[in-house]
């Protein structure tokens, strides 16, 4: 059941990649895009495909995968169900280190960059996971999401003054405040992906310790896991995965949130299937964001970010409401 | 206890001691405000003594002007003209956003609120930015206050509805309205870019909070009228947010009407966080921060609180919006991120020192 509704995602997100490629401000017919692979011509269609619209795709899906396993990942270290790498302030606090290595120290490869955005993802999360488990209980949910909220409300403003200090083009830098696809090219993918591929690769090997883990510190430790090293592994994989997104797309919020959710209700509780399938379905739901984001205002595009902050609402609400919310 | 001392008279006790401790510090802190004020008047990029900036202020008024004699010309522009209806806004703002946290704070029982963290700011800075963006250019930009509070009437009918379960939860209604202010920010900035570009900057500058060129008759008397309403009623209903801070069911016992009053309260934070945000934008962690320098001052009662962290809250404008505007000359940065840059470290000292709470 579980590899026949696998197999159905990735045709599906097949799919929404070759509708991502083909329709947009121009539409360009799928034979058109099938020849720009198989006999490139040069010309304006194949070009526009090749250049623009094949990178969007796969950055938005390779972000879109990275942020839903970084978010499942998240899920079980902090056993708080709206955990994820925006809420949590990772995505603002590497996206602040990146416009400030750019604007204030004039870092300019996306090598550099993308370690900077490592850095800063540490950095933010490292602050939020300490705070979040200080105290008697160790880490709660609400300890942990009100660190992450400050955290983000800091990073988040400290980009914003300086972006508004240093007065440079507006439409440049606004992806550091809501994260786009628009507009990469594949020197940006070849920068991050093997970072992404490591991180993914992280998250697989650690599925069985994962399911050990989500049973509890206690159980976990009883079973004879390490926790404290499964746990560090796993804050390494999400680093890796949610830096890795954000130096290519900037801070894309709430897909880490809604796609575990959704996978858990298909895949069930065995972290071998969640993986993998969030990875796919974080990559559809990214790539279909995308495809709508080109809608919404054409033919201005709006942030990704945007659409999927829109999405992710109701899902936010439902699950504060569903948990144990009594005060 | 034993400081405290006890009058009797036909039978009635009253401790007198927090109360003339609170009007201490009340007028202790009146006094640095003040003296705040008519330093942050003289400073700039051109440096004005303290006695010129009374002499400017007062110098015209028909009997000080014997006191403190005439003011040079340019000072008199300088001071009246450009930089008081700076101060007074910074003092205005202040005061409601401290005021607007206090009251939350009691409500919803919770030391981290504040109208930024439950998300009333993002809501009101949607409402300007739509503003902006729907009738820039072609309707007074008076309207814009009551654009801000409708967006944060708005929102937060909506996270108070998203957070009922038979009664509204503080701790669900924090919950919610996090992530329901990361949403509601990114439908601004989704604004911001389908506008004109010209008013981007203008836009993100007002989401990031800033009280830059403010003037008397357009800031200053839209901005006053609400104020000298709302904190009044504040102070009004101080008992009612005393009664709050007990928990819902003490509140229900001593026979309050638990939702209801909770309502009210929290429309009147609602109101002057609107009113001040319309204003200034979304200057960040001020309505956070005044109250708990509030509490630690004169102790948790909210008719000392009030007045306390209002002052307070003034006192941090000031001297955040003189450190956005002196320091990087010439460029004036939005004090917002000043007040953001101090307010989220504490706000992560605050939940350091409540660790064991939660």
């Amino acid at each position: 059941m579980r590899i026949i509704g696998f197999i159905g995602a990735l045709l599906l997100l097949a799919a929404a990649m070759a509708g991502s490629i083909a329709w947009g401000v121009t539409d360009i017919p799928m034979r058109t895009v099938w020849a720009s692979f198989v006999h490139y011509d040069g010309s304006n269609e194949h070009l526009i495909i090749r250049t623009a619209r094949l990178p969007r795709a796969l950055i938005a899906a390779a972000v879109g995968a990275c942020l839903a396993v970084a978010g499942a990942l998240m899920q079980v270290i902090t056993r708080n169900p709206i955990a994820s790498p925006s809420t949590l302030g990772i995505n603002s606090g590497a996206s602040f280190f990146i416009i400030m290595a750019a604007g204030w120290l004039g870092i300019n490869g996306l090598q550099s960059l993308t370690w900077v955005a490592f850095l800063g993802a540490a950095v933010s999360g490292g602050i939020v996971f300490l705070l979040g488990s200080l105290g008697r209980d160790g880490m709660s949910p609400v300890k942990i999401t009100l660190a992450g909220a400050s955290v983000a409300a800091f990073f988040h403003s400290m980009t914003q003054g300086l972006m508004l200090s240093d007065g440079k083009m507006f439409d440049q830098v606004l992806i550091w405040l809501v994260g786009s696809v628009a507009g990469r090219d594949m020197d940006q993918l070849a920068a991050v992906w093997p970072y992404m591929a490591a991180g993914m690769a992280l998250a697989l090997l650690l599925s069985k310790d994962l399911n050990v883990l989500s049973m509890g510190d206690e159980i976990a430790s009883s079973l004879g896991q390490r926790t404290s090293v499964a746990k560090a592994l796993a804050a390494l994989a999400v680093i890796l995965l949610a830096g890795g997104s954000v130096a290519a797309a900037g801070p894309i919020a709430f897909v880490g949130i809604i796609i575990p959710h959704i996978v858990r209700y298909i895949a069930g509780n065995d972290y071998r299937w969640i993986l993998p399938y969030s990875a796919v379905l974080g990559a559809l739901l990214l790539v279909s964001a995308d495809l709508g984001s080109r809608y919404i205002a054409m033919p201005k595009e709006v942030p990704v970010g945007v659409m999927t902050a829109i999405i992710g609402i109701p899902f936010f609400v439902y699950i504060a409401r569903k948990g144990r919310g009594t005060a | 206890m034993s400081k405290h001392r006890t009058f009797r008279s036909a039978g009635r006790a009253r401790s007198l001691l927090p109360a003339s401790r609170a009007a201490r510090v009340t007028v202790v802190l009146s006094v640095i405000c003040l003296a705040a004020i008519v330093i942050c008047t003289g400073t700039g990029s051109q440096f004005i003594s303290p006695y010129r900036v009374l002499q400017a202020i007062f110098g015209q008024m028909p009997f000080l002007q014997h006191l403190f004699g005439e003011a040079p010309p340019m000072d008199q522009v300088v001071v009246t003209k450009l930089r008081l209806p700076r101060i007074v806004i910074a003092v205005l703002i202040g005061a409601s956003l401290a005021v607007a946290g206090a009251i939350l704070q009691g409500v919803i029982r919770n030391p981290l609120a504040s109208p930024d963290v439950i998300g009333i700011t993002e809501g009101a800075s949607f409402g300007a930015v739509m503003f902006i963006f729907l009738f820039a250019g072609s309707v007074s930009i008076h309207w814009m206050p009551f654009f801000a509070i409708a967006g944060a009437i708005l929102i937060t009918a909506l996270l108070y509805a998203l957070a009922w379960k038979k009664g509204v939860s503080p701790l669900r209604l924090v919950l919610i309205g996090i992530g329901v202010s990361a949403a509601v920010k990114s439908v601004s900035y989704m604004l911001i870019i389908a506008g004109p570009l010209q008013l981007a900057d203008r836009s993100l500058t007002f989401m990031a909070g800033s009280i830059y060129g403010m003037s008397w008759d357009k800031d200053v008397l839209t901005l006053l009228p609400w104020v000298l309403v709302l904190l009044p009623a504040a102070w009004v209903q101080a008992r009612h947010v005393d009664i709050q801070a007990l928990g819902d069911q003490l509140a229900g016992s001593v026979g309050a009407h638990v939702q209801k009053q909770r309502l009210l309260l929290i429309g009147l934070s609602v109101a002057l966080a609107g009113a001040a945000i319309s204003i200034g934008g979304a200057i960040a962690f001020i309505g956070l921060m005044a109250p708990h320098m509030a509490r630690r001052l004169v102790g948790p009662s909210f008719r000392y609180v009030m007045p306390v962290s209002a002052l307070v809250g003034a006192i941090l404008l000031l001297t955040a919006d003189l450190v956005a505007r002196t320091a990087f000359l010439p460029r004036d940065v939005p004090a917002g991120v000043f007040t953001a840059a101090i307010g989220a470290p504490f706000f992560l000292y605050l939940l350091y020192r409540n660790r064991n709470r939660y």
